[in-house]
């Protein structure tokens, strides 16, 4: 199955020192290697701060624009993984080894497969068939 | 000569036995929780149809089993015609595949893939108890899936309307199959804490049925009932988990008091006034005889320190008998594996029952000044009865009265009641 992992974490409103930026980079490279090792990595990325982010809405046929998330929370998206998973026991392993889940949270949702078969699932899993 | 045997009997003892180990077994076959529940139910109702007549089978369990499998073949085969009807071909080309697995073509006698494998049911514990699902999801479904309980059963024992617990358990099969929970038995390094959470869904179970906040105390007897045969399964199929070996030790020297526990009226009766003669001497044993066994192994847990403190007072002859030092220092091991402020609470009882009133109301009143505890009943229920024991008669009035208005159990405010009328002065 596939897994879109959320990065949950609290926005910083300092920048981190560089040892500490370094030392995240390090992590985030190291667990992307060790899942790209596994084959289960199917794409990841980090994402700007939500001071970057735009917010489109259409409404009787006219575009709204508003600067700013979605939802204005304390823990903000921060990057995903998208990973290839045996099951939801895989992907929470996966979870949590990613270095945002010592500081924050991960959502772990899973692909809605359309069209998708009891072959499509995997066989340990509960296979969807009514 | 033995009376003959009531087929009718026969189902009913075989449906608490049997209906999880065959819903577990086929959900492995078949991939699908509903598919596997309703074939279980039609070969129970063939059973009560037919076993009057036709005799039972040499192998009950056995004979439900394949009956369900080929009910759920029946089934497939049906859904498989109505999509040709629809040209659904994608959906047959699934039901294909669902009907090779399950070998359509084998005949009745051969039980070839439905031949129960031992970790079926261990399977089915793990995913109805997975930490995915919400507390009272795992509850609600463990007791339909693996217990032998009816939705309305269910649903009364935990005082909620049946559509609430048939919803809940609705989305938690559809979250089972749309978040891929799998159904196996957890690896290596995961296990402990799996364990754990199942052993926690079966405390549940039985606390709910023990300790009454409410309701129908048939159904409550029935739901302890339910929580210690499945930990008599989950025992047989883990039998080197000390946990395991805990939780049912646990059980049984705590239901051994059950029928002491309460009154002619269904009033509550306190440990220390319990006619212990009819603490139930079996369960004691067989308790006690289980805690030993798990004590043996040395990787002490929780579980096995709750059962460790209800054999200390069941061995106790007459109240004054109990060992209440050693009672706190069990709280005291437990505080350190699990603290808790309740485990604190319970540790200043023993305390001020080893050592006096006094040092037991210094622990409650800085858990008092905490303020954790503060809508929990028993906090104060706890020091009202230190401050009685020391003579401080309107400080315990007003203790009484917190927690008499924090209960919601009627058994418990009438004895609050009680004491408070016996502090108060006439």
């Amino acid at each position: 199955m596939r897994y879109l992992l959320l990065i949950y974490t609290a926005q910083q409103l300092e920048p981190p020192s560089d040892e500490a930026a370094a030392a995240m980079s390090d992590a985030y490279t190291a667990f992307g290697d060790e899942i790209k090792a596994r084959g289960l990595l199917l794409a990841g990325e980090a994402l700007t701060a939500t001071s970057s982010a735009t917010t489109v809405q259409v409404r009787d046929g006219q575009t709204v624009t508003t600067d700013g998330p979605y939802a204005e929370t304390k823990e903000a998206l921060g990057g995903f993984y998208m990973i290839e998973a045996r099951d939801l026991d895989e992907a929470i392993d996966v979870a949590a080894k990613i270095p945002g889940a010592k500081i924050g949270s991960i959502e772990i949702r899973p692909i809605f497969e359309f069209g998708a078969t009891a072959e499509g699932a995997s066989s340990e899993a509960i296979g969807a068939t009514s | 000569m033995s009376p003959p045997i009531d087929p009718h009997d026969v189902v009913d003892r075989l449906f608490r036995e049997e209906q999880g180990r065959a819903v577990a077994t086929l959900i492995r076959v078949l991939g699908d929780f509903d598919l596997a529940e309703e074939a279980v139910q039609e070969a129970f109702v063939t059973a009560l149809e037919t076993w009057p007549s036709r005799g039972i089978p040499d192998n009950p369990g056995a004979w439900i089993t394949t009956t369900a499998r080929n009910r759920a073949i029946d089934r497939l085969r049906r859904r498989k015609r109505l999509a040709e009807k629809a040209e659904l071909l994608g959906r047959e080309v699934a039901i294909e595949a669902e009907l090779a697995a399950v070998d359509p073509e084998a005949s009745i006698d051969s039980e070839a893939d439905v031949s129960p494998i031992a970790d079926d049911r261990l399977r089915l514990i793990f995913t109805c108890c997975h930490p995915a699902l919400a507390m009272d999801a795992r509850v609600a479904l463990t007791l339909r899936t693996l217990g032998g309980l009816s939705t309305p059963e269910i649903a009364r024992a935990f005082l909620v309307p049946e559509v609430t617990l048939a919803q809940r358990l609705v989305r938690a099969k559809r979250k089972i199959r749309d978040a891929g929970i799998p159904y196996r038995v957890p690896p290596d390094h995961d296990l402990p804490e799996r364990l754990n959470g199942v052993l926690r869904v079966l405390y549940l179970v039985f606390n709910e049925g023990y300790g009454a906040s409410s309701g129908d105390r048939l159904i409550r007897r029935e739901l302890c009932t339910e929580a210690i045969r499945l930990a008599r399964v989950l025992l047989d199929l883990m039998p080197d988990e000390p946990e395991a070996i805990g939780l049912l030790a646990l059980m049984l020297l705590h239901d051994a008091r059950r029928d002491a526990r309460t009154g002619p009226d269904g009033e509550l009766v306190l440990l220390e006034d319990q006619d212990r003669d009819r603490w139930n001497r079996e369960r004691i044993d067989e308790g006690r005889e289980l805690l030993e066994r798990a004590l043996r192994m040395r990787r002490v847990g929780p579980m096995q320190l709750q059962a460790a403190i209800a054999a200390v007072h069941d061995d106790a002859e007459t109240p004054a008998d109990t060992d209440w030092q050693e009672i706190a220092g069990l709280y005291a091991a437990l505080r350190r594996i699990e603290p808790s402020p309740i485990v604190e609470l319970n540790r200043a009882v023993a305390v001020a029952m080893a050592t006096g009133p006094d040092v037991g109301l210094r622990l409650v009143d800085a858990l008092v000044e905490s303020g954790e505890l503060d809508s929990y009943p028993y906090l104060h229920a706890a020091r009202a009865d230190l401050l009685r024991r020391l003579g401080r008669s309107s400080e315990a009035a007003s203790a009484y009265e917190r927690a008499r208005d924090l209960t919601t159990n009627a058994a418990e405010r009438a004895f609050l009641d009680g004491r408070l009328a016996e502090v108060t002065p006439a």
